[in-house]
């Protein structure tokens, strides 16, 4: 685009602009105008319409489940707006937010869900990994073995969070019977490690399973060509292998930490956030629903949003993650 | 620098197929030699059992008189290029030269030295810093030459490196492969299924079939005394005309008319178990237009007379297709030859015979040409196992010999 910083300049960017989702595949199209200034023909106006009827139901469908549910929200965290008190109702601007960022209690579920989601996306990681290797270069049984693997992911998460719950339930329960002598789920830390311990069972397949895409990215000859040139198998992993995978594992871990950062059912049946165990997405959901304060729950849910999106921008623009599937030309 | 010995080396996958059948090779300090094949002969097999990347399933390999058998590729000091050329895509050519003298460990000072000495060789100095994503074909071929080279190991494997390039640099890069082998002295194990690579570039030429070796020798013996009816097919380009020959009263009956036979092969063919039906093998260039032929040679060849298909002139001299009448010779090898040439379901029509006349010939398309063909350079073969009955004590003397 920038070679046509002339006259031609301010056209193509109308195109650009006006071309919008049907952008991909009119690339030439607009550099032709550019370059020439001629009119549009007949034929191109035609095909550009049908790009902006092709792509309007998907936008439409964005909008309405999207960016309305959104917007909504940042305009319900601006209010003072508590159900049980109606009359109250009133634009209040950012008076919400300061509320909910100078309490201890946002805090503490904030530091609760930054350790859930770097503890347990780490370990996941090194499993995963792990995992994918395994299921990689199994040559018996693939099937059997990647199944296996896979069935925590394929359990409802609630479902899984009560057999956790009752295999931790004292007297009953067959962990709690043989790894403590109390009630562990009664207690912050002994129940935050259980929460991690549920979701990092339930989502180490997840990870492995995108892990082994990108497994599947390393050339056979690429590690052939690193143990002549003298690795062993760990140098080949760190030097090459891990290396070549980056983008995959990337995106693997944006995957799982904008996940992880959500977590909310592990915590709602385990504990149901006592003894300082809520997550964010859990005092969110208290304030919001069980309290009825539409303004500070969504003003929290707001906040959320805003750091789920840092998160993603710092692995997009710091780590240069790729979506998957863009290729940037450096994988081969 | 080092020989390399395979002892009756074989191998076995676990689902029982064997891709390399006791395979005996000395392969002497600093010479190159090729393995060649159609493919799924087990070269690249063989290649890779000397690399230590497939485990040898029987037999002992020996590297500079050691055993190897047992020890893992990077304590066997030997380097490999590949067709894929398998450049890490995460480091520049630099890094990609000193990764294995860094993982040798030596210091920093020896390694910028040895890398920028093979880049000079290699001509890579300007492009030591770019990654392998941007360079050309060639490039990429030129820096995995230059990470095997910089660390002089005791032996290079290369496996099809030229494979991947358009035909120009192919030829190209076959001479600077050939001269960089030379420079270095340092053993060489060639892999790839052309078989013009194969002549041009070694020393000594393996050719390998269905896991088995066929013949082993330098390209012009492979070339004139071929061992059996594979080598000889696969050997040369275009390749060797195939006509069935019938032994009766002393004589060949050919499409080409009745090919008189000396004492020798006629013995041969005396015994009682003695093939009736022989393949006969005439190499394009022993053909010569009737009319340019001195009477020196005219009598030691016959002529015949066939209609003119098709001319191809190259400049230097005519490729000229012959129809001529009868069966098309067939064998197990000869399937496996043009399988392997992708011609297995096209025999186009009748028996055809490429012959490479002179550019003087004024030979043209559709005419009845005379064609005088060479009996000494003929070849027989028994189409039951693909054996050259014409090879005495590893010389073919053509059809005449007493």
């Amino acid at each position: 685009m920038s070679v046509n910083a002339t006259p031609a300049g301010a056209d193509v960017a109308a195109d650009g602009t006006d071309t919008g989702g049907g952008r991909r595949a009119a690339v030439p199209t607009q550099r032709d105008n550019g370059r020439g200034k001629v009119p549009l023909s007949e034929n191109k106006r035609a095909e550009r319409r049908l790009g902006w009827l092709l792509c309007a139901p998907a936008a439409f469908v964005m909008l309405a489940v999207t960016a309305y549910p959104i917007l909504y929200s940042v305009w319900l965290s601006l209010q003072r707006y508590d159900l049980r008190f109606p009359a109250e109702r009133e634009f209040i601007g950012l008076q919400n937010y300061v509320t909910v960022l100078t309490n201890e209690f946002w805090w503490t579920a904030f530091g609760v869900t930054m350790l859930i989601t770097v503890v347990t996306v780490a370990v996941e990681l090194v499993l995963g990994m792990g995992l994918a290797l395994i299921m990689h270069r199994t040559l018996v049984g693939r099937g059997i073995v990647r199944t296996s693997a896979l069935i925590p992911y394929g359990i409802v998460t609630v479902v899984a969070a009560f057999s956790w719950r009752y295999a931790w339930t004292p007297g009953t329960g067959y962990l709690a019977n043989l790894f403590s002598d109390g009630a562990p789920l009664t207690e912050r830390a002994s129940s935050l490690a259980i929460i991690m311990l549920a979701e990092i069972w339930k989502t180490t397949p997840f990870m492995a399973l995108l892990l082994m895409a990108g497994l599947a990215l390393v050339p056979e000859d690429l590690l052939k060509a690193a143990s002549t040139d003298g690795a062993t198998a760990w140098q080949r992993f760190t030097k090459v292998m891990l290396p070549v995978m980056k983008p995959a594992i990337l995106v693997a871990l944006l995957f799982r930490t904008l996940d992880a950062f959500r977590v909310f059912d592990n915590i709602y049946v385990l504990t149901s956030g006592a003894n300082e165990t809520s997550s964010v997405s859990m005092i969110a959901y208290n304030n919001l629903i069980r309290g009825l304060n539409l303004g500070i729950g969504s003003t929290m849910s707001v906040l959320i949003f805003i750091t789920v999106a840092i998160i993603a921008f710092i692995f997009v623009k710091l780590f240069g993650t790729a979506a998957p599937g863009s290729d940037d030309g450096e994988r081969r | 620098m080092a020989e390399i010995v395979l002892d009756k080396v074989s191998k076995k996958f676990p689902d029982g197929t064997t891709a390399v059948r006791d395979v005996d090779l000395e392969i002497a300090d600093g010479e190159f030699v090729i393995l060649v094949g159609p493919s799924g002969c087990g070269k690249s097999t063989t290649l890779n059992m000397i690399a230590g990347l497939e485990d040898i399933s029987s037999g002992e390999l020996r590297i500079g008189g050691q055993r190897v058998n047992d020890k893992a590729p990077r304590d066997r000091d030997i380097a490999m290029v590949f067709q894929s050329y398998a450049l890490y895509p995460n480091m520049t050519v630099r890094e990609n030269m000193a990764f294995p003298l860094r993982l040798a460990k030596l210091d920093k000072e020896t390694i910028t030295q040895k890398v920028e000495e093979a880049a000079k060789v290699l001509e890579l100095t300007p492009l030591l810093d770019r990654k392998p994503a941007n360079l050309s074909g060639g490039q990429r071929q030129r820096v995995a030459m230059g990470r095997a080279i910089v660390r002089q190991p005791k032996a290079f494997l290369m496996d099809e490196p030229l494979s991947n390039l358009d035909a120009k640099l192919r030829v190209q890069m076959r001479t600077v492969v050939s001269r960089l082998q030379k420079q270095l002295g340092t053993t060489t194990v060639y892999v790839t299924h052309d078989q013009t690579e194969a002549m041009t570039l070694g020393d000594r030429v393996v050719i390998m079939r269905g896991g088995a070796v066929q013949q082993v020798g330098p390209p012009q013996e492979l070339y004139d005394h071929p061992n059996n009816l594979f080598v000889a097919g696969f050997i040369g380009s275009p390749s060797m005309n195939f006509l069935t020959a019938t032994v009766e009263d002393g004589t060949l009956r050919t499409a080409l008319g009745d090919v008189p036979i000396g004492d020798r092969i006629r013995r041969e063919l005396e015994g009682a178990d003695a093939p009736r039906d022989l393949i006969l093998g005439i190499r394009p260039e022993h053909f010569e237009d009737a009319e340019l032929v001195d009477e020196e040679s005219r009598r030691r060849g016959m002529e015949f007379t066939a209609p003119v298909d098709i001319v191809e002139s190259m400049g230097s001299d005519k490729y000229v297709y012959l129809s001529v009448e009868g069966e098309r010779a067939t064998s197990a090898e000869l399937e496996e030859l043009a399988a392997d040439a992708g011609a297995a379901d096209f025999s186009g029509a009748g028996s055809n015979l490429v012959t490479r006349l002179s550019a003087e010939s004024t030979v043209t398309e559709g005419e009845d040409r005379r064609v005088w063909f060479n009996l000494e350079k003929i070849h027989l073969f028994d189409p039951s196992d693909g054996r050259n009955l014409t090879l005495h004590e590893g010389r073919a003397a053509g059809a005449l010999a007493d």
